[in-house]
């Protein structure tokens, strides 16, 4: 059998460690100025496929991919650092794709560059959608896996555990296949300085959207994005005559 | 377990909400699982939320351990047989305490063990955030105004009743905390930011504000508190001035001597020194606040300060290295100032074996795959993020290249850069997870900074105290420190204090930093513990001078007696 060959999309968010700001006309959260990295769910599934590799499974090549700004090249970048061999980022400045689109546009790249394995995060963190694995799966008539816990890969069968209410689930099915990962799966490694060095030398192939045969326009509209109120602090009181009289004035006496 | 996944969709929102328990729920479990030290350290720490509700910080007790976790800490009077009370001070009596009450007015703003029993409420008061010192306090009072300060000094003064003035009590010689009976004056109900010019980025703020949120507060208007330390959580800005903290930031920013403007102080009769200045530059004489920076509560009580605050900087990258030598933490630290330059914030060391100690305290994973003998970390802070990485890029690949750098990572992310600063930052708590610690802030020339830790490590392990197992009580003797600052924290971790350890030590030492023109108290004071080994730093004609200045500000000498002065 020849090996994976996988394919790990990640996006550029907010850095999560970050609080985010609704923009003045209550339109989209601020970004810019503002700390970006790659979204957490995507560097599980980095570490994820570099792990299948150290784990003596046959990998191929492990190919990572972007839509987005240019700044998405950092984080490609990122990735590459962490052990993924080269990449491909679809350059586009304006348009805000949807989950959809970019299940088309990884459709595409899925079957230009022959991959096996895709394995994408749960969701990313700026929109929360947590579509585009399902739909992708859905798109390519492939078997999917999503949130996983821990993915093991024989041969041509993967194993797949996900945690479910109560307890673990665990499911197997054949290559190719989609696996969506989740927070226990694994703990993502720094980017060692070697290895960041090697990455500026991994290949890096810059397209457009124009080099895709998709539909990406929108199809929803936002209509509004609020901050959840405040939330209330708590407070001290001094001594028991203020506690007394603060319970009093909550009604609570 | 909880299924700490299903939270997840709304990661956003609760991103808003709550920082710190997102922070939690997103990151993979082995990050979260810290069985050992968490809680200690989310003491120093405390969580935004906390910091941000105005009045909760307001009665913070001193952050001593608790009691019942370990042994009780053995009292100051008997491990300093040779200091006795000084009986010109007046023992305090029923009447004294009820003139504080009524004085301040308020039953949490006096603890009074005088006339009832309050042990346990004034046990944190009278223990040091290292286990080793312990007062016998009967009295704490927390007043809330500058007058009031002056009105309590005024009384004592007359009374002779002696005081020790206390901030967030994380001072580590031994300074904070009593050593007889002294009336604890804590400040921490002096909590109230009074300014902040958006312009200059002055600060003015009452003593006992936490340095936390003094920063956070900076923060919001785009400014940095120009000092960071790992107790930031605890600690005050007026312990900080009063100990002329250096910490993190210093090789940027520099020292609180050059940072504080103005400081509004009580002296021991009473009268309010009003210096509030916030000039930056005021040539009319004597510059006085400067006794009070880095005065140790010798000469009066600080109630506020006004300190300029540099702009904060919006992108900051920090670098993790291992290196093989020490030669090549000095090789590395010489090209981080030439290729960072401006942008450079900090440059710090840690040995291996102060890794190890605060991986096997928290559980903590440590960066580098690898092991090396020395490890630095670097942190680079500046205006344009683009600008730096290139910068700090052409660094990296100089100090690969050249193999003066073994390994390294860098932080990718804001979650990294603070596990990154954690392998620094959590040493000193790490270092005293086996029962205690001898700790060592020294300054030492450069080039041999790092022989102290190498010698005394072959000392302990020539004379026997140094083991694996329970009957030796050192676990291991580490170094690390402000490299930028040429300043050296010897730490000999212990399983329990032990005179035959402390012997070895002192004045070993001292006469080791003395022969090589160091300082015995880089940035820590000497508080109590370096009281008898001032002369290795300063001479007699210097001592001279400071007691005469002590004897005009205190000439009842009733500020925090029995320590150094
Ligand atoms: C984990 C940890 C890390 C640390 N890292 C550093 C570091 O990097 N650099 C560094 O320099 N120090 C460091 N320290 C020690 C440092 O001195 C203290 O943390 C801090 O500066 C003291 O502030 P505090 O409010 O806790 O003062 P306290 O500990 O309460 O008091 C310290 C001294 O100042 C006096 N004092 C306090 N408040 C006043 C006041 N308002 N007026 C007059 N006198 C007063 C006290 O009498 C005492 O002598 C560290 C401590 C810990 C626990």
């Amino acid at each position: 059998m020849s090996g994976l060959r996988i394919l790990v999309p990640v996006k550029r968010v907010i850095d999560y460690a970050i609080k985010p700001r609704v923009n003045k006309a209550g339109t989209a959260v601020e970004t810019n100025g503002v700390k970006h990295s790659m979204n957490p769910f995507d560097e599980l599934s980095i570490e994820q496929a570099v792990r299948l590799r150290e784990a003596k499974v046959p990998v191929e090549d492990i190919l990572v991919f972007s839509a987005g700004p240019t700044k998405s090249q950092e984080t490609i970048r990122t990735a590459m650092a962490m052990g993924a061999d080269r990449g491909i980022h679809v350059v586009e400045e304006k348009i805000e794709l949807e989950p959809l689109g970019v299940a088309k546009l990884l459709k595409q790249v899925v079957e230009k560059e022959n991959r096996n394995l895709v394995i994408l995060g749960k969701q990313s963190i700026d929109d929360d959608a947590g579509q585009t694995g399902q739909m992708l799966a859905g798109l390519l008539g492939w078997p999917q896996a999503t949130q996983a816990s821990k993915v093991t890969i024989e041969g041509e069968q993967c194993t797949v555990t996900r945690e479910v209410d109560g307890g673990v689930e665990t499911l197997k099915a054949k290559l190719p296949m989609i696996i969506t990962t989740d927070l226990r799966l694994n703990e993502p490694r720094y980017a060692s300085l070697p290895n960041i060095m090697k990455a500026k030398k991994k290949p890096l192939e810059k397209k457009t959207l124009a080099d895709y045969d998709v539909d990406v326009s929108k199809r929803m509209k936002t209509v509004k994005v609020i901050e959840p109120p405040p939330r209330q602090g708590g407070g001290k009181v001094d001594d028991v005559d203020g506690m007394i009289s603060k319970l009093k004035e909550l009604g609570a006496i | 377990m909880p299924p700490i996944n299903r939270c997840l969709p709304a990661l956003r929102c609760l991103r808003l909400v709550d920082n710190a328990a997102q922070r939690q729920s997103l990151r993979p479990l082995t990050r979260i699982a810290r069985p050992t030290i968490r809680h200690h350290q989310s003491r120093l720490h405390h969580t935004q939320a906390e910091a941000s509700s105005s009045a909760s910080t307001a009665d913070n007790a001193p952050q001593s351990p608790p009691a019942t976790s370990k042994p009780e800490v053995k009292y100051t009077s008997e491990s300093y047989p040779n200091i006795k009370r000084n009986s010109k001070f007046k023992e305090l009596s029923a009447d004294d305490v009820q003139y504080f009450k009524d004085l301040l007015g308020n039953e949490s703003a006096v603890v009074d063990g005088v006339t009832k029993d309050a042990s346990a409420e004034l046990e944190g008061f009278n223990s040091d955030w290292m286990r080793k010192y312990r007062g016998q306090a009967r009295l704490v009072l927390k007043p809330s105004s500058t007058e009031q300060v002056s009105k309590i000094l005024a009384y004592c003064n007359k009374k002779l009743l002696a005081v020790n003035p206390q901030g967030g009590n994380t001072g580590l010689v031994g300074g904070s905390v009593p050593v007889y009976d002294e009336i604890v004056l804590n400040l921490s109900r002096m909590n109230k930011i009074r300014s902040f010019d958006d312009v200059s980025g002055i600060l003015v703020a009452d003593a006992g504000v936490i340095l936390q949120q003094a920063d956070e507060h900076a923060a919001k208007h785009g400014y940095i508190f120009p000092l960071d330390l790992g107790a930031k959580g605890s600690c005050q800005i007026g312990g900080n001035v009063a100990t002329n903290a250096g910490g993190l930031r210093l090789l940027r920013y520099g020292s609180l001597h050059g940072n504080v403007l103005g400081l509004e102080a009580v002296l021991p009769d009473g009268t309010i020194v009003d210096d509030l200045s916030t000039l930056r530059k005021n040539n009319t004489g004597y510059d006085l606040k400067q006794l009070f920076i880095g005065g140790e509560g010798t000469l009066g009580i600080i109630t506020a300060v006004s300190i300029i605050c540099p702009q904060r900087s919006p992108a900051v990258n920090v670098a993790y290295f291992g290196l093989e030598s020490y030669e090549n933490v000095l090789q590395a630290f010489k090209e981080s100032k030439k290729h960072l330059s401006e942008i450079l914030s900090a440059f710090e060391l840690m040995d291996v074996g102060s890794q190890h100690l605060y991986r096997n305290a928290t559980g903590a994973k440590l960066p580098l795959e690898g092991e090396y003998p020395f490890y630095c970390l670097i942190e680079t802070s500046g205006s344009n993020s683009d600008h730096d990485s290139e910068k700090l890029n052409a660094f990296l690949e100089h100090v690969m290249s050249e193999e003066i750098v073994a390994d390294g990572v860098v932080a990718q992310d804001e979650t990294q850069l603070q596990s990154l600063w954690a392998c620094r930052e959590g040493i000193s708590e790490a270092s005293q997870h086996w029962g205690g610690v001898y700790k060592y802030d020294l300054s030492i020339p450069l080039p041999e900074l790092y022989d102290l830790v190498a010698e005394c490590r072959e000392r302990f392990k020539s004379n026997g105290l140094m083991g694996e197992t329970d009957d030796h009580p050192v676990k291991d003797v580490v170094g690390y420190g402000h490299m930028g600052d040429s300043n050296l924290h010897l730490n000999v971790a212990v399983r329990r204090y032990d005179k035959a350890v402390e012997k070895a030590l002192e004045p070993w030492v001292y006469e080791w930093v003395q022969k090589r023109q160091g300082s015995i108290s880089a940035e820590h004071g000497l508080g109590l513990a370096k009281k008898e080994y001032v002369g290795y730093s300063r001479s007699e004609t210097m001592l001279r001078l400071m007691k005469q200045i002590k004897d005009v500000y205190d000439p009842n000498g009733i500020m925090n007696p029995y320590k150094y002065i």
